[in-house]
């Protein structure tokens, strides 16, 4: 069967699964849908190595093939088609996605099994997955801004998953909006740059994009830019990033798969799919590097100091994410597309073991009450050990050898580009102190009530169910989280998936040990063949310089964390003291919400009240539909004067009919 | 005497029934001024009968006369009975439409 | 002298009409109407149709003028306020009516009407008697003629229908009439009843 084929069949599968669970949850027994949304996604997965040795047989020149299903919209001056493009990347991509989701479908089986909308949550899981296949399978823009806009609205109802909370739901909703302004960047971005094209699919885009547009064109520039609206909210870049800390309010599986490793990535894939343009059109590329690098450090600084377990993991991912960004802006495609891949293993890891740890504080999140885990999960410690090593960049962990790979084909850029270089080692060191930072607090020390309780054989479970962000009690119906909470250590199906994850997260590096091996490298080559930027040879000097110091950054950084947390315990309280305006800085995550509100929000409200009340109310109420009625009103009631009734009215109408007439005929006459 | 003379005559008898109609307010007398524009076109008819010395337009005026009669003796009749049913005598007060 | 008799018949014609319309008692328009009549019959005399005459006389002021003073007889109404109720309706009207002879005139006495010979065509014996009338209506007009008489008939018979009483002879009597309307009462003296 030819890639293509297998393309289909591995959307194929995940919209299956969403059929499946969506119109037989009636007749399925409860845990079937756990299990068939699973299969689907394994099925996804097989399909998609499928297409991977097929595309392999094939040589170089020729492993870029579309397929279309159906002509939607074909006329002269456009070409709407359900089409897909399998490559490199979109099969590097479909790999990475259809895996990672396969190993948190399996995670979620065990981890949301007493949630009593565990069906509607597979079903939901399914529709992600199917919607991020279609996005990085998309042939055309068309597809493109179809599964974006389909991500989009999984997000949304995956962060608002547990309905019946109002921190979840307005989280969904800040989501939502947001990714519509990124949905708002990308169809005006691809008008930009179908206006010149004339053709909406991407490989024929790409193959004209030198002749349609000059260098640094207007209107590429600003469909560029306009894409990378796009990206920076799906990947929540500065300043569009403020929903991500709040989607953590989904559940972990959804933290994991959505917020880590999958959706918060389309941005990246969005660049390195487009590089044609983008270098065409180096102005938006720089623009992406230098968001990238921004965000990279100023969500490393927030993650320092934020205590909810899962917002420190969120701030790492929004900061990692900039490293990919910066990466693709930058030229280094294939370097930010394998910390891509790594990245997705240990942050999906990552939160898989938070979520343990978090099963095992029966629900609740805030670092402030937990320690000592140690000995009570040490499954869980195991797999934070190994995740937070990768994240760190300490060799020979995975996250090691591809974050420094994106470091040094920046900084070979030259020029202002050793500013990001900086800049990205910083974000490295304080990387590994706030990773550490997190696992010494909760792992090391004394044990914590809960911590005590599960060393003795028993999982704490709070006497009333509450929301760990507001405090206020819920119950455990359909709407709120289940009442049981699962830990890795005692469920398999969740050991089973972090274990996988744990081994990737440790042994992906091999793939791309420079000057040993470069298998992404050479994968990838097809779809960048076209690239000025992508075959570079660093200088030996740098790449060493960027190993050592990756590696003692690393290190450095896990010294810190255990010199501030562990062996002087004191040390963060009067760090705080001596530091308070960065502090309340960071705490108040620079302030950005707030600049939010007072800049967009606060005038969209204004603007909808003064819509509704003046110009609605006023002139489109009073003034058009009032103008128009009280003109055939006014017209009507002239009409009926004439028929008052009196008699004499009716005579003297008649008689002046009949003068008229005759007025008619003299003049006529004469 | 010229036929216009009594055309003119003519018109002045109907436009003053025209303007009786208009201004009474009891209904015998409105359609008492439409006796009046009744005969002014008699007289015409006649005028035009002796212009052209046949006799149509005296058969036409005595049919008009005819039809006169029948239509005062109906319109009676209906005042007759709007009296009999203590209905006002007024065209005023006589109307149901109000505009 | 056929003009002085003109003028004579014209002016009476005239006032008579002035006369029901401006006249506030209803009694007294129905006698002014039947002075204009009379006039009329004048008029009609001077353009030689002698049977039209006679029949007006004798059919118009004769019978219809009657039935006409025994209707007001009965039924009466009092003495209105003359000109419409309205201000605007009272100058109007009396304007409209001059608005209309003028127009009427201007059709008459301008070059409008072209066809109107002053004289009128030479005379001819028997015009305008009652043997050529009757040849008439018996040849040429004879379906006029019949359906006219069949109007009558209807007439006749709607009036009876239209004001027949419908309670019985022995009904109580019907509202007293306003004073001052010619009532048997007052007639034979009784005043206020």
């Amino acid at each position: 069967m030819s890639p293509t084929t297998y393309g289909w069949l591995t959307l194929a599968f995940p919209l299956a699964g969403v059929l499946a669970i969506a119109l037989g949850w009636r007749i399925l027994p409860w845990r079937a849908a756990g299990w068939i949304g699973t299969g689907a996604i394994f099925a996804a997965f097989v399909s998609a190595v499928g297409a991977l040795q097929q595309l392999q047989e094939r040589d170089a020149e020729r492993r870029q093939l579309t397929s279309s299903l159906w002509d939607y919209a074909v006329t002269t001056g456009v070409d709407g088609r359900l089409s897909i493009l399998v490559d490199p990347l979109s099969v590097f991509m479909i790999l990475v996605v259809a895996g990672v989701s396969a190993l948190i479908h399996l995670y979620s089986v065990a981890y949301m099994a007493s949630d009593e909308g565990y069906r509607r949550f597979f079903a939901y899981l399914n529709f992600f997955v199917f919607s991020m296949l279609l996005l990085v399978l998309a042939g055309n823009f068309l597809m493109l801004i179809v599964g974006w806009a389909f991500v989009g609205a999984a997000s949304y109802l995956l962060i608002s998953f547990w309905y019946r909370r109002t921190t979840a739901t307005q989280a969904g909703i800040k989501a939502f909006v947001i990714n519509v302004l990124g949905d708002v960047g990308l169809v005006l971005g691809t008008y930009f740059i179908f206006k010149h094209s004339g053709t909406l699919d991407l490989l024929g885009t790409f193959d004209s994009v030198t002749r349609d547009f000059h260098r640094n064109d207007g209107d590429l520039v600003a469909g560029c830019v306009l894409l990378l609206v796009g990206a920076f909210a799906k990947s929540a870049q500065i300043p569009l990033h403020t929903w991500l800390p709040d989607a953590m309010e989904g559940p972990t599986p959804v933290s994991a798969l959505i917020h880590a490793a999958t959706m918060v990535t389309a941005g990246v894939y969005l660049i390195a799919r487009m590089h044609p343009l983008f270098e065409q059109a180096p102005a938006a590329a720089d623009v992406g590097a230098v968001i990238g690098c921004l965000t990279l450090i100023v969500a490393a600084t927030i993650g320092l100091v934020v205590t909810d377990l899962k917002r420190v993991i969120a701030y790492s991912t929004m900061s990692q994410i900039g490293y990919m960004i910066m990466a693709v802006s930058a030229g280094a495609y294939a370097a930010g597309l394998f910390h891509l891949m790594t990245h997705a293993f240990f942050k999906a890891l990552l939160f898989m073991a938070a979520g343990s740890l978090i099963g095992a504080m029966a629900g609740v999140q805030d670092l402030d009450r937990m320690s000592g885990f140690r000995r009570a999960l040490p499954f869980t410690y195991g797999c934070f050990v190994v995740g937070g090593l990768a994240l760190a960049g300490v060799p020979p962990f995975s996250g090691f050898f591809s974050k420094d790979e994106i470091l040094l084909l920046v900084g070979d850029r030259g020029g202002w580009h050793w500013a990001l270089y900086v800049v990205g080692y910083l974000g490295a060191l304080l990387t590994a102190v706030y990773t550490f930072r997190m696992i010494f607090r909760a792992f090391l020390g004394d044990p914590c009530p809960e911590a005590a309780e599960l060393e003795r054989g028993h999982l704490h479970h709070a006497e009333a169910p509450t929301n760990p962000a507001t405090g206020e009690v819920e119950d455990t119906g359909v709407g709120f989280p289940g009442a049981a909470h699962h830990v890795a250590e005692r469920a398999l199906e969740m050991r089973a998936a972090m274990g996988v994850l744990a081994l990737g997260a440790f042994g992906l590096g091999a793939l791309q040990i420079p000057k040993v091996t470069d298998v992404v490298d050479t994968f990838l080559e097809p779809t960048f063949a076209d690239s000025r930027l992508y075959t570079r040879s660093p200088s030996d000097g740098l790449l060493a310089f960027g190993l050592v110091l990756g590696a003692v950054v690393g290190i450095a950084g896990i010294a810190i964390a255990y010199r501030v947390w562990v062996a002087r315990p004191g040390t963060a309280a009067a760090m705080r003291e001596r530091f308070s305006a960065p502090y309340r800085l960071f705490v108040n995550r620079w302030w950005f919400d707030e600049l939010i509100d007072a800049g967009v929000v606060r005038p969209a409200a204004w603007a909808g009240r003064f819509a509704q009340q003046t110009f609605e109310r006023v002139v489109v109420n009073g003034l058009l539909v009032g103008g128009a009625t009280g003109v055939v009103r006014a017209g009507s009631a002239a009409v009926r004067s004439a028929q008052n009734g009196y008699l004499r009215a009716y005579a003297a109408l008649l008689l002046l009919g009949v003068g008229g007439l005759a007025l008619y005929f003299l003049i006529a006459a004469s | 005497m010229a036929i216009q003379w009594y055309l003119v005559v003519s018109a002045f008898v109907f436009s003053i029934g025209a303007a009786g109609v208009l201004t009474r307010r009891n209904p015998l007398v409105i359609l008492l001024c439409l006796e009046l524009m009744l005969n002014a076109g008699n007289l015409a008819l006649i005028a035009f009968s002796r212009m052209h010395g046949n006799g149509d337009g005296q058969i036409f005026a005595i049919i008009v006369m005819v039809v006169a009669a029948c239509e005062v003796t109906v319109g009676l009749g209906v005042i007759v009975a709007m009296y009999r049913g203590r209905v006002a005598i007024d065209v005023d007060e006589l109307r149901e439409l109000r505009g | 002298m056929a003009e002085a008799f003109f003028f004579i018949a014209a002016i009476g014609a005239i006032a008579g009409a002035i006369g029901v319309v401006m006249l506030r008692n209803p009694f007294y328009s129905v006698l002014a109407l039947v002075f204009h009549l009379l006039s009329l019959a004048a008029l009609f005399l001077l353009l030689r149709a002698e049977f039209v005459a006679a029949a007006q006389v004798v059919i118009y002021a004769g019978a219809v003028m009657v039935l006409y003073v025994f209707v007001v007889a009965y039924v009466g109404g009092a003495d209105e306020p003359l000109g419409a109720e309205t201000p605007a309706l009272r100058i109007a009207s009396p304007v409209f009516a001059g608005l209309l002879l003028a127009e009427l005139c201007i059709a008459i006495l301008g070059s409008g009407l072209k066809a109107l010979d002053g004289e009128g065509a030479p005379y001819v014996t028997g015009f305008g008697s009652p043997g050529q009338i009757g040849e008439l209506l018996l040849t040429r007009f004879l379906l006029p003629f019949e359906v006219a008489s069949f109007l009558l008939l209807v007439a006749a018979v709607g009036a009876v229908v239209l004001a027949r009483r419908r309670h019985g002879i022995d009904a109580p009597l019907d509202r007293p009439r306003p004073a001052a309307t010619g009532t048997m009462a007052e007639s034979v003296g009784r005043r206020g009843v």
